[in-house]
């Protein structure tokens, strides 16, 4: 909502600076986003008068003109093509300036010596464009000073208000609230009955009661829709953003500024035998005010006479039924629109306009017939006319009724915990339009008309508050009774998590949870993910079913940026829709590539697998909980033979590999680069740890080697030395793999270290020998292994 | 005894003149040794009167060990001439760099959350969780939201086919936790939210964080002090903080928090718009519709909620001037991060 300060002074008296009334609104809760000046700063400006014009003699575009003040005349050459004897436009004379820099000289311009300036209306700030000059209306009294005839200087205040504050869309509203915070007598714009001089109206029928239960309609005869709108109405209109159209326009704009109500004018000789208020039919189509055509549903309210439909009730008016040129009949319209039956229509069509602005928020109820008198008589004060009988049609029944709150002196004292005296309480409230009535220690309230948003206490206490001044309220910390908080050590936290990997030399990112479909699904088995109903972009429609999308996004991002070395993870939501219903758990996901660590002059490797891996078995092992279980696996966007599944305690975490060297070409991505997406709530889980003595005695390390064929993994061996169940044996190191000289192809060898170790004695060898032996024949029993010379 | 006088010069000057651990082991060997010269003047012994052995052997003994000891402290001399030039060999060049071993980092917004996370957990806050994927009832009819309410327009919803949406704020956490527990509560939820705007200074997902504290007699005065003192512990700085009154559908009173603008200390900038003041966070007492929504008992229980986005407050604690940056994860910029 944007009001000149003036105008809002006119309802609202006050002194109070323009920073201070910025202030005042804002911080009642009507956030003043903008302050600006009304115009650009001018002096000297006057209104002038061409009487005469003669070519330049030396310019074929300028002209020269005499320019009378009302005393003097005065030679000014003017370049403007809308010069001619007897127009009056702003005229800056010698001494004066326009703007802040431009100071008007006597100059000689091509040889003629011109002695001030007839300005346009941009460069005194009252228009963004450049149209020739100003012309002023035929009655501007000449040598009048400009700022005096515009009333200014001026500022405009823009005021971004909350959806609950509907009422103050209009000047009423903003200088009624304005009042009440600078205790100043808040004077309404009269709105006098104007009294009919013939009895010509409209039948009127509200078929959606609920929709519109009051309509004001008034025919006003043989007007002049040509008239002039004076400047003062033109100012003021153009000072809260909107352009002057023509008088009638002009005029149900600016009662809907001043006071809030949205009117529409109709060309009554357009009408086809009374208004009908009632709901479309599906289907039905209607051509709006700026052209466009509509197929309505059936939950849209249209005004309509007896065959068509003619407006969207509370939105905008229809062609047909416009007024024109022509019109020599009006029939007004002042209405009250249910807003739940108004919300988010426009928005469906394209539109926002001021009217369903205000009818979304709702408008004051009561204001209809009010608002119809004043158009009535500034419609008879600009355009003449004659004025038929106000007919209000009224479904009482469906009318809002007027919220009765009851309040309680323990409800202010318990949420703001300040003292008001009642009378203090009252006299706020009244000023608000509330009607007060004291009860047993407390208020019932009785909201304005205007008050949508105000039904239970908690409203008033806002009210309060906000007339109080939030920030004169006082300060406390809750008063709470201690607790003492869970601390669960059998789950590592994800902040240890996080840290771990930092440690690691990662990078945490965070991307986007919606990725490209196409790369989503190339990256996947090509099952689709869920899909955003309206997505910012085209590549952006997708919900993440795995964190991989974004990584590799991210080291793409980098790798095009010259950096040899991505590190990076991400935890967060991905969803998958399953039998089940939608998953949306939280997942890790690690992404590296290129150099193992920064450049050293020691020398560098690339990372492989098992740096993934380790990071991965690392992370695994914060808590606790059981290894990691790693097998061979296959994953759409994964090289065979480098892709692993990862389990725990027999459940399915996610998969650990080496990006495809196919899609890592399609990616320009030069070196490989090893990607884990893993569910997360697993990896965090762990156990308490259950202390097991320690054993005083030596430990002993025997090493064997051991030749199997190449398909037997170190898992196989492991599992094999573990299902054993020896408690002797410590610890199982794996440390060499061999293939080559001196072992067949399709075998290899495998150094193994096994650390013994009992707790009740010290091992001698022939027991030593024993687990050992032991150890063999289960290998050469179950893997085929032989013991390796 | 002449003779074993210059026995023992002689061998003094040799140990003296061994410039080599070898060379002095030769002469521990020539003198010392079994053989060595030292043993035979022993073991002549035998062919003196016996009364003149004692007196002999005795000087013999004297010789032997002022031998021996010159020997001990040259080895020690020569093990120490030695060890320095192992040492000069093995010098390097400590202004080398490191072997790097350079932790990487948070992401700026998870940094800014677990600050926030750990100061209201000095205050018994407690975190929770809910899912990014919301339905209407979660995200907006429960918070005093129903489908006609204007401030559903703010959102900038986005919507699935079937009605759900992405969460529009961390609200719903709100709604879930008090469905879930009996008050007392206290809440902070923390997570990505998604709004249907992408510009300069809006990106389509970004992060809240939200509290809500139930209890009885919670009042807005409780609320004041909770705001004005997380702001200047977040900003280490004793700054000014003002409340305005606003509007959201699911508290009232409600307001908007501004804080004394941290770039300009409140002169005056762009990032504060000349105004000195920051918008930083909305909040309010918890709408009674909420509570019945939820079960919560008003004539027993009041409460308080606030919200802000993380990013902002990322923004003005380091000095980040593009919103974009946080989705791009341009290591120049997350490097900016570590630790």
């Amino acid at each position: 909502m944007k009001a000149s300060i003036s105008w809002l002074k006119s309802l609202c008296p006050t002194d109070r600076t323009d920073a201070q009334i910025v202030s005042d609104l804002t911080m009642a809760g009507l956030e003043v986003d903008a302050l600006e000046s009304a115009a650009h700063p001018f002096t000297q400006v006057v209104i002038g008068q061409i009487t005469e014009i003669s070519p330049h003699p030396n310019a074929d575009k300028l002209n020269v003109c005499q320019v009378s003040d009302g005393d003097m005349s005065y030679q000014v050459v003017c370049g403007a093509s809308n010069v001619r004897p007897g127009l009056k436009a702003p005229f800056a004379q010698v001494g004066g300036s326009v703007g802040p820099d431009f100071q008007i000289q006597e100059a000689a311009l091509r040889g003629v010596t011109s002695s001030g300036m007839l300005c346009g209306a941009d460069e005194l700030g009252l228009a963004d464009e450049r149209d020739g000059l100003m012309e002023l209306p035929e009655d501007a009294p000449v040598g009048m000073d400009f700022s005096a005839y515009l009333d200014l200087p001026d500022s405009v205040i823009e005021v971004d208000l909350t959806p609950n504050r509907g009422d103050c869309l209009s000047v009423t509203g903003l200088a009624r609230e304005l009042a009440v915070l600078t205790e100043t007598t808040f004077e309404a714009v009269s709105c006098s009955p104007v009294p009919p001089v013939h009895d010509k109206t409209l039948p009127v029928t509200l078929s959606a009661e609920r929709a519109c239960p009051n309509y004001v309609g008034r025919v006003i005869t043989d007007i002049d829709v040509t008239a002039a709108t004076p400047i003062w109405m033109v100012e003021r209109l153009r000072r809260s953003g909107i352009r002057s159209i023509d008088a009638i326009v002009d005029i149900t704009n600016y009662v809907m500024l001043e006071l809030g109500q949205p009117m529409h004018a109709f060309d009554a000789d357009r009408l086809d035998a009374g208004i009908e208020v009632r709901f479309a039919e599906s289907g039905e189509t209607l051509t709006l005010l700026d052209g466009k055509v509509l197929s309505l549903t059936s939950d849209v309210l249209v005004i309509a006479d007896q065959t068509k439909a003619l407006a969207l009730a509370g939105i905008m008016g229809g062609e047909d039924s416009g007024i024109s040129r022509e019109t020599r009949n009006v029939f007004l319209e002042s209405a009250f629109f249910d807003p739940v039956t108004i919300a988010g229509k426009a928005r469906r069509f394209g539109l926002h306009t001021d009217a369903s602005a205000r009818f979304e928020r709702g408008v004051d109820w009561a204001l209809a017939e009010a608002a119809c008198e004043r158009a009535t008589q500034l419609m008879l004060d600009i355009c003449g006319g004659q004025p038929g009988p106000v007919v209000v049609t009224e479904a009482t029944d469906a009318m809002p009724t007027q919220a009765s709150v009851h309040l309680t002196d323990a409800r202010i004292a318990q949420q703001l915990k300040i003292d008001l005296a009642p009378a203090d309480v009252e006299t706020m409230l009244s000023a608000l339009g509330f009607v007060v009535t004291r009860v047993e220690s407390g208020f019932q309230c009785i909201a304005p008309s205007w008050r949508f948003d105000v039904e239970i206490e908690q409203d008033l206490i806002e009210e309060i508050a906000r007339i109080y001044g939030y920030n004169r309220l006082p300060i406390s910390l809750p008063a709470q009774a201690l607790s003492m908080a869970q601390v669960p050590e059998a789950s590592t936290p994800l902040t240890r998590l996080k840290a771990f990997l930092v440690d690691s030399g990662l990078n945490e990112v965070i991307t986007y949870s919606f990725v490209d479909p196409d790369l989503q699904s190339h990256l996947g088995d090509g099952s689709t993910g869920v899909r955003l109903a309206n997505p910012i972009a085209s590549n952006m429609a997708e919900m993440r079913r795995s964190l991989i999308p974004g990584l590799v996004e991210v080291v793409r991002h980098n790798v095009n940026r010259q950096h040899a070395r991505v590190h990076c993870f991400e935890t967060g939501q991905c969803f998958v829709e399953g039998e089940s219903g939608l998953d949306q758990s939280e997942r890790l996901g690690v992404a590296l590539y290129g150099e193992h660590q920064h450049a050293h002059f020691s020398g560098q490797r690339g990372v492989d697998f098992y740096d993934l891996k380790g990071l991965i078995e690392g992370v695994a092992s914060l808590g606790g909980g059981s290894a990691l279980e790693w097998s061979v696996a296959e994953h759409p966007a994964m090289a065979p033979g480098q892709t692993a599944s990862v389990s725990r305690d027999g459940q399915l975490l996610g998969h650990v590999g080496r990006l495809h060297p196919r899609l890592a070409r399609e990616m320009d991505l030069a070196r490989p680069l090893y990607l884990a997406d893993l569910q997360l709530a697993p990896l965090l889980s762990g156990q308490v740890t259950a202390f097991k003595t320690i054993s005083r005695y030596p430990r002993v390390n025997r090493d064997i080697a051991i030749v199997v064929e190449d398909r037997v993994s170190w898992s196989d061996v492991r599992q094999v030395v573990s299902a054993l169940n020896e408690p002797r044996i410590r610890e199982m190191q794996l440390f060499d793999v061999y293939r080559g000289t001196g072992i067949e192809p399709g075998y290899q060898s495998l150094a193994i270290s096994l650390s013994l170790q009992h707790t009740d004695g010290t091992l001698d060898e022939t027991t030593i020998q024993q687990i050992m032996d032991h150890v063999v024949d289960a290998l050469k029993a179950q893997l085929h292994a032989e013991l390796r010379g | 005894m002449d003779e074993l006088k210059t026995l023992q010069d002689d061998a003094l000057k040799q140990v003296q003149d061994a410039c080599a651990l070898s060379e002095l082991e030769q002469v521990r060997v020539h003198f010392l040794g079994k053989k060595g010269l030292i043993s035979q003047q022993m073991k002549a012994l035998g062919q003196l009167a016996p009364e003149d052995r004692p007196a002999a052997g005795a000087q013999i003994n004297v010789v032997r060990d002022a031998v021996a000891e010159a020997i001990d402290a040259q080895k020690a001399a020569l093990e120490r001439a030695e060890e320095s030039k192992t040492l000069a060999r093995e010098a390097i060049d400590v202004s080398l760099p490191g072997r790097p071993r350079e932790p990487g980092g948070l992401h700026p917004v998870t940094r800014t959350l677990d600050r926030l996370n750990a100061l209201f957990a000095s205050l018994g806050y407690t975190v929770a969780t809910g899912p990014e994927i919301e339905d209407d009832w979660h995200n907006f009819e429960a918070l005093n939201i129903p489908s006609h309410h204007p401030a559903r327009a703010m959102h900038d919803t986005f919507y699935f086919d079937d009605g759900r949406v992405l969460r529009t704020h961390t609200s719903p956490v709100q709604i879930r936790t008090m469905m879930a527990e009996e008050p007392p509560i206290r809440i902070v939820a923390p997570g990505r939210v998604y709004r249907c705007d992408h510009d300069l200074t809006h990106t389509p997902m970004f992060h809240q964080i939200e509290g809500l504290v139930v209890d009885r007699d919670i009042s807005f005065s409780d609320l004041k002090g909770t705001i004005v003192t997380f702001l200047n512990r977040f900003f280490e700085a004793d700054l000014d903080v003002r409340f305005r009154p606003s509007y959201f559908p699911f508290t009232e009173p409600s307001a908007e928090v501004d804080v004394q603008c941290v770039m300009c200390a409140g002169d005056g900038c762009r990032v504060c718009k000349q105004t000195g003041w920051l918008e930083v966070m909305g909040c309010g007492m918890v709408h009674p519709k909420v509570f019945e929504e939820t079960g919560v008992d008003t004539s027993v229980y009041t409460g308080f909620a606030f919200g802000m986005g993380i990013e902002r407050l990322a923004m003005l604690r380091y000095g980040i001037g593009d919103l974009r940056l946080f989705f791009e994860n341009d290591l120049q910029f997350l490097n900016q991060f570590r630790g």
